[in-house]
């Protein structure tokens, strides 16, 4: 039992599920897989998760979260090994760093925060792939972390419903 | 750094400081990357994983094929008559050409046989469906239908009905990667149809290609067609590769600047053939003296006993 994050409100939450945040980051590697080909703007589904997890629950997902998932997305992409995992530490790291500060903002001032973080993650991929001969995708590649961010609200009220749920069952109640 | 969250403050043991733990997996990653490209060596675990995740794929990739398909139910039926009149038209241009292959197959091989020289090895092809284009945006992949199970292998050249398009790189059980010419690490042999001059021709990004290490007053002109030369024992000779569009003569440097755009549709959907492996090509003769020599003393020694 915790209160409620959010300065704007002061409803009380229930503590976070482990499986619920498990569930959530395997339905972001599974949207993750969904080949777009080379369309801009798709977001990183697993980083704005995993930057989510990190912010709300930093006790339970971390740095060594943050590197399986980077090695999984390694696999799936078909990139080289290590380069979502190194962008991935340092957006868990960022993430878990600034969790206290960021919390005490309203969602918009939050997802302010979460862009610089996020457009991070993709500066550190591009230096990776650059040094090692690859090629400039082009400067829309960057969109997807501005669409990302643009989800951050929506993402915020999905990923906390249930925790939302009220202690007491009664079976009079709407919701 | 003090993360409280929602549990009772850090009395008890709770790992390592956050910077030593960012150190730590930096490193971990770093030699990761390290050991994927320098030395290749990460290879079975990409493989071991893939196949974990074949499921996984299988199910994100039914919404593409679902848009697809629903694409194709609305593709208007005058298109497809379209399509068909220039197919058929085609068909009958080429035909001429197609009748004369057998005829001209047997001369070629009797010529040969005449000649005594080795027949022209035989390549079967494997149609293969793309799949999809690789997310890594930093390269330029495919994936296309047919693995290891079809009897596709790493090496293995891969066209379309107008030109190559590119090369097999990564063989997993049911799909394999294929990199394009128009990836920048990608490099093939070619010749310019015009006058056989050889040159390497390696893409350039942004679906482009670049000829490497051309004198600046070699003799090749804009709209020029660049074949594959058949050096490498890989690409079979005569198919058709790039179109060179532009050439910079710069003074500043020995070697001009060239241009090329793929002539096959290298960055569009469809179906592709992946062309059986060569038979490889005869090692350069080493020299045989010293060799001899050992055999002859190995000889004597035996006498001796």
């Amino acid at each position: 039992m915790a209160v409620q994050p959010t300065h704007s409100s002061n409803r009380i939450l229930l503590p976070a599920r482990s499986w619920f945040i498990t569930l959530s980051i395997a339905v972001a590697l599974l949207l993750n897989l969904i080949p777009f080909g080379r369309l801009p703007g798709v977001p990183d589904w697993v980083a704005l998760v995993l930057t989510f997890w990190c912010i709300h629950q930093s006790l339970k997902v971390g740095m060594g979260s943050a590197f399986f998932l980077g090695l999984a997305m390694d696999v799936a992409d078909g990139s080289v090994m290590g380069q979502h995992a190194l962008a991935y530490v340092l957006l868990a790291f960022a993430a878990g760093g600034l969790s206290r500060r960021i919390l005490w903002f309203p969602l918009g001032l939050q997802a302010l925060h979460v862009l610089p973080m996020l457009l991070g993650m993709q500066i550190v991929m591009l230096i990776t792939r650059l040094i090692s001969g690859g090629e400039f995708p082009g400067l829309l590649w960057f969109l997807s972390s501005f669409i990302a961010t643009a989800l951050w609200h929506p993402l915020t009220y999905m990923l906390l419903l249930p925790q939302y749920r009220p202690t007491d069952r009664d079976d009079n109640r709407p919701i | 750094m003090s993360v409280v969250g929602h549990l009772p403050p850090p009395f008890f043991k709770r790992g390592p400081a956050p910077l030593a733990r960012l150190a730590f997996f930096m490193v971990l990653s770093v030699l990761l990357l390290a050991a994927d490209l320098r030395f290749h060596t990460l290879d079975w675990v990409r493989f071991a994983a893939s196949i974990a995740a074949w499921p996984l794929q299988r199910v994100a990739y039914l919404p593409v094929e679902a848009g697809g398909d629903l694409g194709k139910y609305f593709s208007a039926l005058t298109t497809l008559h379209q399509e068909n009149d220039e197919l058929r038209k085609k068909q009958v241009a080429i035909a001429n050409l197609l009748l004369r292959q057998q005829h001209l197959e047997d001369e070629n091989k009797h010529l040969r046989a005449l000649l005594d020289m080795r027949a022209r090895q035989p390549v079967e092809g494997r149609i293969a469906d793309i799949l999809y284009a690789a997310r890594d945006p930093f390269s330029r992949k495919i994936m296309i239908d047919k693995g290891m199970q079809q009897g596709i292998a790493a090496g293995q050249a891969v066209i379309d009905d107008i030109g190559v398009i590119g090369q097999v790189t990564r063989v997993f059980p049911l799909t394999a990667e294929v990199t394009l010419l128009t990836d920048k690490e990608q490099a093939i042999p070619v010749q310019v149809q015009r006058n056989g001059l050889r040159a390497i021709l390696a893409g350039a990004g942004a679906g482009m290609l670049e000829l490497r290490y051309m004198a600046a007053n070699a003799e090749i002109q804009p709209g020029d067609i660049l074949v594959t030369s058949g050096l490498d024992g890989i690409y079979l000779p005569g198919l058709p590769v790039a179109k060179v569009i532009h050439i910079d003569h710069t003074s500043s440097f020995s070697f001009a600047r060239i241009q090329c755009v793929p002539l096959a549709g290298v960055e569009r959907r469809g179906q592709v053939l992946v062309l059986g492996n060569r038979e490889t090509l005869p090692a350069p003769p080493e020299q045989p003296v010293p060799q001899e020599e050992k055999s002859n003393r190995g000889k004597r020694v035996k006498k001796g006993h």
